[in-house]
């Protein structure tokens, strides 16, 4: 009863192609912003954003990056977490060399490094497809980390690798508090989830999904197959080098090559499988309920075990959680292969006709 | 010359080694079209279970058998539980479903068996032979070599199930046409639980062999990174061309290992070793450029 667009006419075509055409739509995310900009620094702790959302938006964003390129354009990757590696050094080195440069043109510029990188390694993608392909981009994940590692210069010197990242001064202001860090990765996220939203129902991301679906067919209807695929590369390798650079510099301060490792690429990789492939929702879902569980189940498994009285080690504890994470993730392809987004679809359709069944 | 040729033999038999689990990965590809990530962590599960009946006082053969049928059972379990489920979902699916499997079995395997690393010994010892060491001064291990007769023997064995055994007509014939296959009466589901117990058992020969070799440990589940590659080279459908990629791939990345990185220290400075990670993906990558479908991989013709 309250979610429906009966009486809501359209009469122009602007406001036909809005974004979100469903007013009960819009009132939803200008709610959901104002919640995340105003109420949740109001009342969230330090640890909530130090720990949950600042990694919780930054996943959310490479997820976002992957999704692009997987769920829309049909290219599955293993190497995100490279993509993100190279954006976080290349911030690192955009405020090192440059001098006076502003972060956010930091920030975009290290994820147009991440774009070109993204672009050279999508290369292949012209000529192998599938299977074929998926394995090729795990050569990314690993030359990347290596590169990052053995070139003292990209490190700027430092022993295996490791960077600490600069002091973020925005508009002459250093941000040192969760909270603005928080607001500074949350208006970025914004903005870019955003541009994806508006991207992918564009031509452009019409042209993905005509390649995702069957890329020999796409070609016969007029679309290029090398721009579209080049192009899908290097926006998702946008998205995850700003990731990556917001993970150097808004959440951990201190990265090494090694930590964006494959396993990384992997938890991104799930968060679009459980969030909905093709979902910019989705992305988001997935984030959050791949960063949620381990520290569920960190609270939740001690608590079982006392309960019912038997020993508990830790390392069981790690066990169990990629134990619960490998089930869930078959759970999902089999129970619900669109995701958690999926979900919320049919909850919508239900919602239509709550409270009268026809 | 000499040091050329013992890198050359030593990575010629470690490619035997990654051959031996690229065989799994076949297998399965072939017989059900389902690219199977958790063939590494299958592996690591053999190799702990047989250390697992070992140290609950077993002998040796009969924790052979007893990983084996336990490595039979988890495929058939794989199948029924995992797989049927998922019939008609993309490919892609069916991949990231294997992911799920790899990650299922490397949090179980360990609660189970234990996971502190541990030896396997199987009474073959990693010593140089004498007589190659003495006629030519060229290390060659006894242990690679009887890895590389077990290896060739496992091929020929299965070349042969496929090609004269009813049941191995059966799954060329699944392999070729799922449908046609069902409607002249082979039982599908039949087929593919042969399938992932075979999958199963070259992963306990693997895992023999790597488990002997490395120590039965976490890392045995990085086995299958070390097999991607060969794959992609060889063609996902091709039991010769996971023999031939792993030769050309451990040939390779071992010499690559050796006379690449003084080259970058000259051009660079500082220190190029560990490139044996990436190696291997770059040089299938070029290759695939050339033939996208590996050596010997079916040649695949899109229709619309």
């Amino acid at each position: 009863m309250l979610y429906r667009e009966a009486g809501q006419f359209k009469t122009s075509y602007a406001a036909d192609q809005q974004v979100f055409p469903i007013r009960q739509d819009r009132i939803g995310v200008v709610a959901l912003l104002v919640i995340a900009f105003v109420g949740i620094p109001l009342f969230a702790s330090e640890y909530w954003f130090s720990a949950i959302l600042i990694p919780f938006l930054i996943f959310a964003l490479a997820a976002l990056g992957l999704n692009v390129l997987t769920g829309y354009a049909g290219q599955l990757s293993l190497g995100s977490a490279a993509f993100m590696a190279v954006g976080a050094y290349a911030a690192y080195n955009f405020q090192l060399r440059v001098e006076g440069i502003p972060f956010l043109v930091s920030f975009a510029l290290a994820g147009l490094t991440a774009a070109g990188v993204g672009i050279l390694f999508g290369l292949p993608s012209l000529r192998i497809k599938g299977f074929y392909l998926a394995v090729a981009t795990l050569a990314a994940q690993f030359f990347i980390v290596w590169c990052l590692t053995k070139f003292p210069w990209l490190s700027n010197n430092s022993s295996s690798g490791v960077i600490s990242t600069q002091k973020l001064i925005l508009f002459g202001r250093e941000l040192n508090t969760p909270v603005e860090k928080y607001l500074l990765v949350l208006s970025i996220v914004v903005v870019m989830a955003m541009a994806a939203k508006n991207m992918v129902r564009s031509s452009t991301g019409r042209a993905w999904m005509a390649v995702r679906d069957m890329d020999v067919a796409a070609s016969v209807i007029g679309i290029k197959l090398m721009p579209t695929k080049l192009l899908a590369f290097a926006v998702s390798s946008f998205y995850c080098g700003v990731a990556g650079a917001l993970y150097a510099f808004a959440y951990l301060g201190s990265v090494e090559p090694d930590g964006f490792s494959l396993e990384m690429s992997f938890r991104i990789l799930f968060m679009i499988i459980i969030g909905g492939v093709g979902s910019i929702m989705g992305s988001f879902l997935g984030a959050a309920f791949i960063l949620l569980l381990p520290i569920f189940l960190d609270v939740a498994l001690p608590f079982i075990a006392n309960l019912l009285g038997l020993p508990f080690a830790s390392a069981t504890v790690s066990h169990i959680q990629i134990t619960v994470f490998g089930a869930l993730i078959m759970f999902f392809l089999i129970v619900e292969p669109h995701g958690l987004a999926r979900l919320w679809q049919i909850a919508k359709e239900k919602l239509r006709l709550w409270p009268f069944p026809h | 010359m000499n040091f050329f040729f013992e890198v050359l033999i030593g990575g010629l038999l470690s490619g035997v080694m990654y051959a031996l689990v690229a065989l799994g990965f076949v297998m399965i590809y072939k017989a059900s079209g389902v690219f199977n990530f958790a063939q590494g962590a299958m592996v690591y599960l053999a190799a702990l279970s047989v250390v697992g009946f070992i140290e609950k006082g077993a002998p040796l053969w009969l924790a052979i058998i007893l990983a084996f049928a336990v490595m039979t059972a988890f495929g058939i379990a794989t199948e029924k539980f995992v797989l049927r489920k998922l019939v008609n979902q993309p490919p892609i699916a069916l991949f990231m479903a294997t992911i799920g499997l790899a990650f299922f079995i490397e949090g179980i395997a360990p609660m189970v068996f234990g996971s502190e690393p541990r030896a396997l010994e199987l009474g073959i010892v990693d010593e140089p032979i004498p007589y190659i060491l003495e006629r030519w001064n060229i290390v060659i291990s006894k242990f690679d070599l009887v890895a590389a007769g077990v290896a060739a023997v496992l091929v020929a064995t299965l070349a042969l199930f496929f090609q004269y055994t009813r049941i191995g007509r059966a799954l060329r014939a699944v392999a070729d046409d799922h449908q046609a296959a069902l409607s002249i009466g082979i039982p599908l589901q039949h087929i593919w639980a042969i399938v992932w117990g075979v999958a199963g058992f070259v992963a306990l020969v693997a895992g023999l062999m790597w488990g002997a070799r490395n120590g039965v440990q976490f890392a045995l589940t990085f086995t299958a990174l070390k097999a991607l590659p060969v794959l992609i080279l060889g063609g996902f459908t091709s039991v010769p061309g996971a023999i031939v990629g792993g030769l050309i791939i451990g040939a390779s990345e071992k010499l690559a290992e050796i006379y690449i990185p003084p080259v970058m220290q000259d051009w660079f400075g500082g220190n190029f070793g560990g490139i044996e990670g990436w190696f291997p993906y770059v040089l299938a990558l070029l290759f695939l450029l050339v033939r996208p479908e590996g050596l010997f991989g079916e040649k695949h013709i899109d229709r619309v």
